[in-house]
């Protein structure tokens, strides 16, 4: 079991950018491009990992510390998250307010790092970050709590595995809440439509405006982070969304690598197909999200369907 | 079966949300279109036991008139009257769809407490029409643009047909028939009248019609 | 308990001598700050007797006072809430040493020693008095004492006003208690705490009673709407006093009210629900109005409301449990208020002290006027660092272990229960997590514009490091929140005597709940450590990379602009711009503007203000028809001196014929 469980924390800290890549291809292929090779986040992580580092003389330690204890935190909340019907190595009940709180953690010193370099335009960025995560947040919660209750359980590894008993009477059920976990993953991460990775400079974007002014191994850290960042979520859904229970354990594992792929595909496609939101729409987006997920607790605590 | 009726309902509730919180009026027509459709279907999965021409006739109406015949003409007094989206409604979008889950909430509470049969109980019926009932009714109220505010009597409509296919089990079905073509008409009637009013007023902001009120001075 | 009346009689005596002395600051700061260390740590044993020796001290003093008794009792729950008045007030005495030396040419710099220690035993003889006679009288010199504390600097109209309008407020909050306390003791026909818990009467007895004790202690909690004089009077008093009063004094409310509800047995739903929702809207109101503030005092002072308003769900979840026979719940809900209690003062003092220290080094606390401060005063910065990360509810901080708490008490009822219980426990749950990240917001601001990026105006540019004396002080509390932070469990295990008291339970009847909670709280650290060392690790890593490669000095990334100037920085209104438009129907924030015009603008201005909209909306509308009510009964009261002899001997004649009657 104990390796089932650390492949479970390894898949992450090696595949985690390969998800980078299935978007970016995913994304070319409908622009009708051929697209960077799969590979190149891992190429950009190598190549930032050996060069040297740029400050501003505005800033502070902080701003050093903040990619780094981002990176910690996700990694750490890594720890907490179950793959593929395995639990996870650290398990306990409220594991999930925990890993919420690390990345809150990791939010407020990105966002600190991002006022630290004085500019206007990462002082935006940071604005917004704070202002949709508190929407996001409480939506996350809900769905857990949705879980929760449907589960019988206290932690994310107790939510995730129990599922293969509940699925056949409970699809539009776990419908509902992968709806509400995914817009959460969209808006956590930084993606279409809540925000646009690709942009760097125009006044539409938030997280990559916040992590202009880094250079070198703090970019590495913070590009690895997000993809972290990703995997998290996309284990959580796909921990929602993946039906079957199946042994050994590893097959499982391997059902949930090709969830994470398709995934993966499916966010290139959403953002392939969308545009991102007006600002002032996020919100309603994320609150509709929370409808969801507050829908699915009212039908659990119905004990129905 | 339950399992598809609460996802068909589900879907309609979804739909209600999406209407909630979106301002193109293309988008929202399409939604209600598609709450019609997913309506048809409803008799067919709740009384697959006696399936009949009567009912399979209801369905297919139904289906015809709310899911393809209501939206084309919505659709069309839309793009006459050249509006695309309701701009500046009296309530915003964000505190719609907070009113949107307050209204749910109600619902299941609403129908935790009413006399029902432990069969209807047992799905969600009850709580999905009154959803869809008050969502309806709280777009009525809540917007200026005339076509959101049919689109709103459209959403109550479809409520009231999902409590009247649960409940009248023996009820003739005539009633149901009766009720659509009711529906029909005033929905024809709307839309020639906002295709009217927009030519004569250019604009069919119905806060506006208020002018046309008899003042005091 | 004999140590703790020494330290009373060390306060009182102390605070004389330092207002004998008081035209000699040097003197009269060291007798007092003195005084009032060594008196609170003589409490402090007896105070950790109570609670981890689970020690019943009770002294009656063979004195009566009218109606009642100097009766003082020393359990675990006083115990608890003595422990942050006792700390709090060592190291508000430490800072204020220093920080109020500014002022030592005033003979009042002297004088607010004495006003001080008073302060801290009629806060301490508070939480120990069971009479009620005795604790409405300590109660009061609480309010007087604060109160002469605040307006220090009475030059100043604002601080006038703020004292104004706190002398109104804490008052009306007595009166009604002591409607409260008059009906308690009615129905009991004693005024003594032994005798209402032997008969079971408190305020969850009746709809009244309950209200009234609500308003009462609410009023010095700071429940939304009762709450206007906090944002007040925190600006206009001294920094190591508002630590004290954000930090501690509030917290006699909250104390109050525990203590009176849990002479009931089982408590009504009602009362529950009503705390639920009164700590959701403290909550998540008390966020939302700091998000709008530009004045840090100000700003901390809406967190204060906000904390208040977690500890209310906590104790609401926590009443909750006992009032649907779940002791899981109940353990799981006080114990996240009650820690938070303790969390609150640890981190509300650092963050308060660091405002005095920032207005020490700077001149300033308007925090548009702020920026890139933590070059100068890295002590304060880093200290305010963890403080911010505390509030915000981060781990490894102290107050995540708290919401931890509170968050664990209701999934946990959310997994098993049915009905409206499980309906409000949704809703602690989710304003809690509507909270945590208003709070993060507000203090991405604060901090993020206080001490980072450069200085906005020549406040920012002359900023010095306060000295040794203030530091201190702000390093400790920093240390202690994040040695609760990390030492959770045995927080958890030393609040355990004071949750079987206020739960009524066994303690080995709940033997499993507090192993099971003691041991998720273990594993929380565990993986918050564990990010520490990845953390470690990463910044060894990091060093690593960097060694030998070239680090440049830059400007920072400008866009192509070519004379960016530190006025252009995002300022901590804009910052909060998107959160405070979206909730505007709430704040009804105030603009003013004067755009630019023509083509060479030489002047254009925009300032935006948020006034609390419920001093408008309900308490200003309230005052203008009691004003208006007496008004009408002028004609009673014309100055002439025969007409009022006349009322005199009315009034006694009247009184004659009631008694003769």
């Amino acid at each position: 079991m104990i390796i089932e469980q650390s492949l479970s924390m390894i898949f992450p800290l090696l595949l985690a950018p390969l998800m980078l890549g299935l978007i970016n291809r995913t994304k070319a292929f409908f622009a009708g491009r051929v697209g960077q090779p799969l590979l190149q986040v891992y190429f950009d992580l190598f190549k930032l990992l050996k060069k040297g580092a740029v400050y501003s003389r505005t800033t502070s330690w902080i701003f050093q510390g903040g990619p780094m204890i981002g990176l910690a935190a996700f990694i750490a909340s890594l720890l907490m998250v179950p793959f593929g019907g395995v639990p996870a190595l650290i398990s306990f009940a409220g594991d999930f307010i925990l890993l919420a709180y690390l990345l809150a953690l990791a939010r407020f010193f990105v966002v600190l790092a991002a006022l630290d370099t004085g500019s206007s335009f990462e002082g935006m960025g940071a604005s917004r970050e704070v202002t949709f995560s508190t929407f996001a947040e409480p939506v996350f919660f809900i769905a857990m709590f949705a879980l929760a209750r449907l589960s019988n359980g206290a932690s994310l590894s107790e939510f995730l595995a129990s599922q293969p008993r509940l699925w056949a009477p409970n699809i539009p059920l776990f419908f509902l809440i992968s709806i509400a976990v995914f817009v959460v993953l969209l808006a956590e991460n930084a993606r279409i439509p809540v925000d646009d990775p690709n942009t760097h400079l125009e006044l539409t974007m938030i997280h990559e405006v916040m992590v202009l002014d880094h250079s070198g191994p703090d970019l590495a850290f913070i590009l690895y982070g997000s993809a972290l960042k990703l995997w998290i979520f996309g284990a959580i859904l796909m921990g929602v969304l993946i039906p079957i229970k199946v042994e050994p354990t590893i097959l499982g594992q391997v059902t949930a690598l090709a969830g994470m792929a398709v995934l993966s595909i499916a966010i290139g496609l959403v953002e392939s197909i969308m545009a991102r939101l007006k600002l002032g729409r996020i919100p309603p987006l994320l609150i509709g999200a929370a409808g969801c997920a507050l829908f699915a607790l009212l039908l659990v605590l119905r004990g129905h369907p | 079966m339950t399992t598809w009726l609460d996802g068909l309902l589900i879907l309609m509730v979804l739909t209600g949300f999406l209407l909630l919180g979106s301002s193109r009026l293309a988008e929202s027509i399409r939604m209600v279109a598609m709450q019609g459709l997913a309506l048809g279907f409803l008799p067919i999965l709740l009384h697959s036991d006696e399936i009949g021409i009567r009912l399979i006739l209801l369905s297919l109406g139904s289906m015809a008139l709310k899911g393809l015949l209501f939206p084309r003409l919505l659709l069309r007094a839309a793009r006459e009257a050249r509006i695309k989206r309701e701009i500046e409604p009296f309530v915003g979008f964000t505190m719609s769809l907070l009113t949107g889950i307050a209204i749910i909430w109600i619902s299941f509470w609403l129908s935790s407490r009413l006399p029902l049969t432990e069969s209807i109980r047992s799905t969600l019926i009850v709580p999905g029409a009154l959803f869809m009932t008050l969502t309806g009714f709280f777009l009525i109220v809540s917007r200026k643009i005339a076509i959101s505010q049919v689109l709103g009597y459209l959403v109550m409509e479809n409520g009231v047909f999902v409590f009247g296919v649960a409940m009248a089990k023996d009820q003739p079905w005539l009633i149901e028939l009766g009720v659509l073509l009711d529906v029909f008409v005033a929905v024809f009637v709307m839309g020639i009248t906002i295709f009217h009013i927009n030519r004569e007023f250019d604009h069919i902001d119905s806060d506006r019609l208020a002018n046309l009120k008899d003042s005091d001075s | 308990m004999i140590l703790f009346l020494i330290a009373v009689a060390i306060w009182v005596s102390t605070g004389i001598s330092a207002l004998v002395f008081s035209r000699r600051y040097a003197v009269s700061s060291w007798i007092g700050a003195g005084g009032a260390i060594l008196g609170c740590l003589l409490a402090l044993h007896s105070a950790l007797q109570a609670i981890l020796g689970n020690l019943l001290q009770s002294f009656q003093f063979p004195w009566s006072l009218p109606f009642g008794s100097f009766y003082l009792k020393m359990d675990p729950l006083s115990g608890w809430f003595l422990l942050p008045i006792l700390g709090l007030s060592i190291m508000a005495a430490l800072f204020g040493t220093e920080y109020m030396a500014a002022w030592r040419d005033r003979p009042s710099a002297g004088g607010s020693w004495f006003f001080f220690n008073i302060l801290i035993a009629s806060m301490s003889l508070v939480v120990v008095a069971r009479d009620g006679v005795l604790f409405l009288l300590a109660w009061e010199i609480m309010s007087l004492s604060s109160f002469f504390l605040v307006t220090f600097e009475h030059q100043k109209k604002f601080v006038r006003d703020a004292g104004w309008n706190y002398l109104v407020a804490t008052h009306a909050g007595t009166a009604c208690l002591l409607a409260l306390f008059v009906l308690m003791a009615k129905s009991t026909g004693s005024f003594s705490f032994d005798a209402w818990l032997e008969k079971g009467v408190s305020p969850f007895s009746s709809i009244v009673l309950f209200l009234l004790a609500v308003v009462g202690f609410g009023t010095k909690a700071g429940f939304v709407p009762l709450h206007i004089w906090l944002p007040e009077a925190h600006p206009a008093a001294p920094s190591h006093v508002s630590a004290l009063m954000s930090g501690v004094m509030i917290k006699t409310g909250i104390y109050g009210l525990v203590r009176l509800l849990s002479f009931s047995e089982v408590p009504p739903e009602w009362g529950c629900w009503i705390l639920i929702g009164i700590g959701a809207s403290s909550g998540i109101l008390g966020v939302l109005f700091a998000l709008a503030q530009h004045d840090l005092k100000r700003l901390l002072a809406y967190h204060s409301i906000e904390n208040i308003g977690i500890i209310s769900l906590g104790l609401g979840v926590g009443y909750l449990g006992l009032s649907i026979h779940s002791p899981g719940l109940a353990i799981l809900g006080f114990s996240g208020g009650l820690l938070h209690v303790l969390n609150h003062a640890l981190f509300k003092g650092l963050l308060f002290m660091g405002a005095g220290s920032l207005l020490h080094g700077t001149g300033t606390l308007d925090i548009e006027h702020l920026g890139g401060v933590i070059k100068k005063m890295p002590w304060t910065g880093s200290t305010f660092l963890i403080g911010a990360a505390a509030i915000a509810g981060l781990p490894p901080m102290n107050g995540f272990i708290s919401e931890f708490l509170i968050y664990l008490g209701a999934l946990k009822g959310i997994g098993t229960l049915h009905g409206s219980p499980l309906v409000f426990l949704i809703i602690a749950a989710t304003s809690l997590t509507l909270i945590g990240g208003l709070a993060l917001a507000c203090f991405a601001k604060a901090f993020g514009v206080i001490f980072l990026g450069s200085p906005r105006s020549k406040h920012g540019h002359d900023a010095h490091e306060s000295g040794w004396g203030m530091r201190l002080p702000m390093i400790s509390l920093a240390a202690g929140c994040a040695a609760v932070g990390l030492m959770a469990p045995l927080a958890f295990l030393i609040l355990r005597p004071v949750l079987t008291m206020v739960c009524r339970i066994e303690a080995l009847a709940a033997q499993e709940i507090f192993t099971q909670t003691s041991m998720t709280l273990f594993f929380v650290v565990l993986t918050v450590l564990g990010f520490l060392g990845l953390a470690g690790f990463l910044w060894g890593l990091r060093r690593w990379l960097l060694s030998g490669k070239t680090i440049h000095e830059s400007v920072t990334w400008d866009c192509g602009y070519d004379a960016p100037s530190p006025r252009m920085q995002y300022t901590g209104s804009s910052f909060a711009q998107p959160l405070t438009s979206l909730f505007k129907s709430i704040l009804r924030t105030q603009r003013k503007i004067s755009p630019p015009s023509g083509f060479f603008p030489i002047h254009a201005s925009f300032f935006t203000s948020a006034p609390d909209v419920f001093v408008r909306t309900i308490i200003r509308p309230f005052y203008h028809a009691v004003r208006f009510g007496f008004s009408k009964m002028k004609w009673f009261q014309h100055g002439r001196v025969n007409a009022y002899i006349l009322y005199i001997g009315l009034t006694l004649l009247i009184l004659l014929i009631w008694n003769l009657r």
